[in-house]
């Protein structure tokens, strides 16, 4: 016998090809630790524009709980409230019942279709300005900043070791996030509650677990998302990320690096023109990606992470001003400018990228490229987005306009159907229901309408028998009678079932209607 | 699998699968993602320590924290039997005509009486109320025994010919089949058809008129207007306990039905007594 070795020297031994399943070759990580980002402050109309969209934001987000309306002494003068405990929901001069969610349901398809609407013409807006989430990231940034500097300072202070003056830079951030966090989660619930007498209420420590619950989750999670996890929160949680593919077209506005201008991008243009290279309006100075708090690099192209905040077109613009060039090198573009100019810049794309075909001999661009014109928003889908918008919401405030605050809904008797009374007449039960939907108290008055000789009495309300009735209702709330009605034996035989149950209130002239039935022994199943 | 696909445009490896020409990256997850999902199985298991869980031999688990959905029905009862002591007291020391007057004690002994009722006297008078054959309807006006709430709450306390009850109301129509002839219950029964409708036999029922003022009127009256105090119906009106025809009532004269409600005061006591009185007389005949 031979030993192993020979077999190996064998020639006759062919060699297969085969590897295992995880080699090095093919393996990869399974996970990935977050990178972490230093968004470089940024200037100009863009980071301008977003800190009046994130003053307005916020003030509206921790104000509205403050502002009064007065709605008389039985309704309450908070302008918005969500009463839970009673179901109402009060918003300025309307006020929602339960039944009437329809309202709340009917916003959010609004919101959805305005987001469908806003995303086709100028993209991912609601991400870039006014996504809580991108609000608050901001303003944790804001603090970031001013305690441990911009960009540079603060990839210091990170890779530094631990000093006391590294402690309490941090110890300090995160105190005021935390202190930010509290103030936010703290907000939401005076939404809830009556905001002056819940605040005494909070400190005081007599507040309702469930506030202080939600104030301890709310601080949690504005925490966690907007101090630690950013940028994670958009990429991986969200998916309005995933669904803006189906929103964006041709004509879309998105934040865009025109290489077309740009390439090839060059560190030292000056060497590499005297060099006879050609060279875009590109200087490669990584201002763009030092600015973006996402992390990325627009010139990469358009992606999944960019939440289209425009900070690096600010930067960029910045970076243009200074060089002396035009700005617009990272701009709002559409996907048909885009190819247009590219057209261009490649000659129809039969070469690469010629900064000369696009630029005149003064360094300016050409009048042949193509720039955004707003009458693009105006186009089939936007129309239709647009149309079904306003449908909806014409639809909304023509039902809120014309709603009932007075209404009437009737339980006929089942078991039995009927009651036989001693002088042959026939009795029928209805449990009666009166909505009163205003803050003040009414008398209701509630009538029969058909039935001939018909006359009712209702338990509990000391009224006489006969055709109408007048029945006192608090205000905002719901009074639930019963009524019989007895129809006398000499009519009962007519087979006259149908009659009307009229609620009015005299003073507003409102009215409700119940189309009811009245069982005899002749129809009663 | 041993070959590397990478996308081109990203440089990532895709998962190798292709649908209509889009393939999958294959980017790895983030940490803290793996993070989260370490920390849920941690929370899972610490929960099943916390909570009843793992299924043993006869039972299971009980729980670090003692919880049982058991315990908490209970003190949810608890809780709410507490909220309505004050007015279960109310009910149990005012006067009918005091809770009647009431609207929180009404409707709660209203729906509290209801409740009791579909136990106790559904069998008989029906979910409705709305009695059978023998069996009195107790939503219409009319009643043997008075419909004002003392009366009805006298009726339901003490039942009606009800065994070992000293109170119960008792009233006794004797059998006619022994004391009449044969005609004469026909032509009363003839005379009796006549206070509300047209008799089969005018003639039959003018005899029997003096039959009846002979053997009847002195309970039912001669109008034939029944006697609450006795408990004699009313024969004047529309409602029949043992049917309207004829042949009905002769049958009723000859031998009686003598319908029994049982005594609830003893077995339900006195507030669930008041409360079947609130409900009944809420039905819509209470006087």
């Amino acid at each position: 016998m031979t030993l192993a070795t020979d077999t190996v020297a064998s020639p006759d031994v062919e060699r297969i090809d085969a590897e295992a399943v995880n080699s090095a070759k093919t393996r990869q990580p399974l996970y990935a630790a977050r990178k972490k980002i230093f968004p470089k402050r940024a200037s100009g109309q863009f980071r301008r524009f977003k800190w009046i969209i994130m003053a307005i934001t916020l003030g509206i987000y921790y104000l509205t709980p403050w502002l009064r309306w007065d709605r008389g002494p039985y309704a309450p003068d908070q302008a918005v409230l969500i009463d839970l405990a009673n179901r109402r929901f009060y918003f300025f001069f309307i006020e929602i019942w339960p039944q009437e969610f329809f309202y709340v349901a009917g916003l959010l398809v609004m919101a959805g279709i305005g987001l469908f609407l806003i995303t086709s013409t100028v993209g991912r807006a609601w991400c870039g300005y006014t996504c809580p989430q991108t609000v608050w990231v901001d303003l944790f940034l804001v603090v970031e900043r001013a305690i441990e500097g911009d960009r540079n300072a603060r990839i210091k202070l990170d890779s530094a070791s631990w000093s006391g003056g590294k402690l309490a830079k941090r110890f300090s951030k995160h105190v005021i996030w935390l202190l930010i966090a509290v103030a936010t989660g703290g907000a939401w619930v005076f939404y809830f509650a009556d905001a002056p007498t819940l605040l005494v209420n909070l400190v005081t420590g007599s507040a309702a677990p469930v506030a202080y619950m939600t104030i301890a989750i709310l601080t949690a999670t504005t925490y966690v998302f907007g101090g630690l996890m950013r940028e994670q929160v958009c990429t991986y949680m969200c998916p309005w990320p995933r669904i803006q593919a189906a929103m964006l077209d041709e004509n879309s506005l998105t934040v865009t690096y025109n290489d077309w201008r740009g390439e090839p991008r060059s560190r030292h243009a000056k060497k590499a023109i005297a060099a006879g290279e050609s060279v875009g309006d590109c200087v490669d100075c990584n201002a763009c990606v030092a600015v973006c708090p996402m992390g990325i690099d627009i010139r990469d192209g358009q992606q999944l992470e960019c939440i289209t905040c425009a900070l690096c077109i600010d930067a960029c613009d910045g970076v243009m001003d200074k060089l002396g060039r035009e700005r617009g090198l990272i701009s709002y573009a559409t996907l048909s400018d885009y190819n247009n100019n590219m057209a261009l810049a490649t000659a129809g794309g039969s070469t690469s990228i010629d900064p000369k075909l696009v630029h005149g001999t003064d360094g300016k661009l050409t009048d042949n490229v193509v720039h955004f014109h707003w009458q693009k928003i105006f186009r089939p889908r936007t129309f239709v987005y647009f149309g079904a918008w306003s449908l909806i919401g014409v639809a909304m405030l023509y039902a809120l306009l014309t709603r009932d605050r007075l209404e009437v809904n009737v339980l006929h008797d089942r078991n039995p159907q009927y009651v036989l009374l001693s002088d042959g007449a026939v009795r029928n039960g209805y449990t009666v229901k009166l909505l009163n939907m205003i803050p003040e108290p009414r008398v209701i008055f509630v009538s029969l309408e058909g039935l001939p000789g018909g006359t009712m009495q209702a338990v509990g309300i000391d009224q006489p028998e006969g055709r109408s009735l007048a029945v006192p209702v608090e205000p905002d709330k719901l009074r639930e009678i019963r009524i019989f009605v007895r129809q006398p034996a000499e009519y009962t035989k007519d087979g006259n079932e149908r009659f009307n149950f009229v609620v009015e209130d005299k003073a507003s002239f409102e009215r409700d209607v119940y189309h009811a039935k009245f069982n005899t022994p002749e129809n009663a199943r | 699998m041993s070959e590397k696909h990478i996308d081109e445009i990203s440089g990532v490896s895709t998962t190798g699968h292709e649908w209509d020409g889009i393939k999958e990256l294959d980017n790895p997850m983030p940490r803290w993602w793996v993070w989260t999902f370490y920390g849920t199985i941690v929370w899972a298991l610490a929960y099943t320590i916390a909570y009843p869980a793992w299924p043993m031999i006869s039972s299971a688990t009980k729980g670090v924290l003692g919880y049982s959905s058991r315990q908490e029905l209970s003190t949810t009862l608890e809780a709410v039997s507490a909220e309505q002591a004050s007015l279960r007291t109310a009910i149990a020391e005012k006067p009918l005509e005091e809770i009647l007057g009431d609207e929180t004690l009404r409707r709660f002994a209203t729906s509290a009486g209801s409740a009791a009722f579909k136990v106790n006297c559904s069998q008989c008078h029906g979910s409705g109320a709305q009695g059978a054959a023998g069996y009195p309807n107790l939503n219409d006006d009319d009643w043997l025994w008075g419909g004002d709430i003392e009366s009805i709450h006298q009726t339901i306390a003490h039942g009606i010919r009800a065994e070992g009850d000293d109170d119960t109301r008792i009233s006794d129509m004797p059998a006619f089949g022994d004391i009449l002839s044969p005609e004469e219950i026909k032509q009363v029964a003839a005379h009796v058809v006549s206070f509300t409708g047209t008799p089969s036999d005018a003639a039959l029922a003018e005899a029997g008129a003096q039959v009846y003022a002979d053997n009847c009127a002195a309970c039912h009256g001669e109008q034939g207007k029944g006697d609450i105090s006795v408990g004699a119906p009313n024969l004047a009106d529309a409602i029949w306990l043992y049917g309207s025809s004829e042949a009905d009532i002769a049958a009723q004269v000859r031998l009686p039905k003598q319908g029994v409600m049982p005594a609830w005061q003893a077995r339900l006591g006195d507030p669930a007594v008041k409360q079947l009185s609130v409900y009944i007389y809420s039905l819509g005949g209470g006087q």
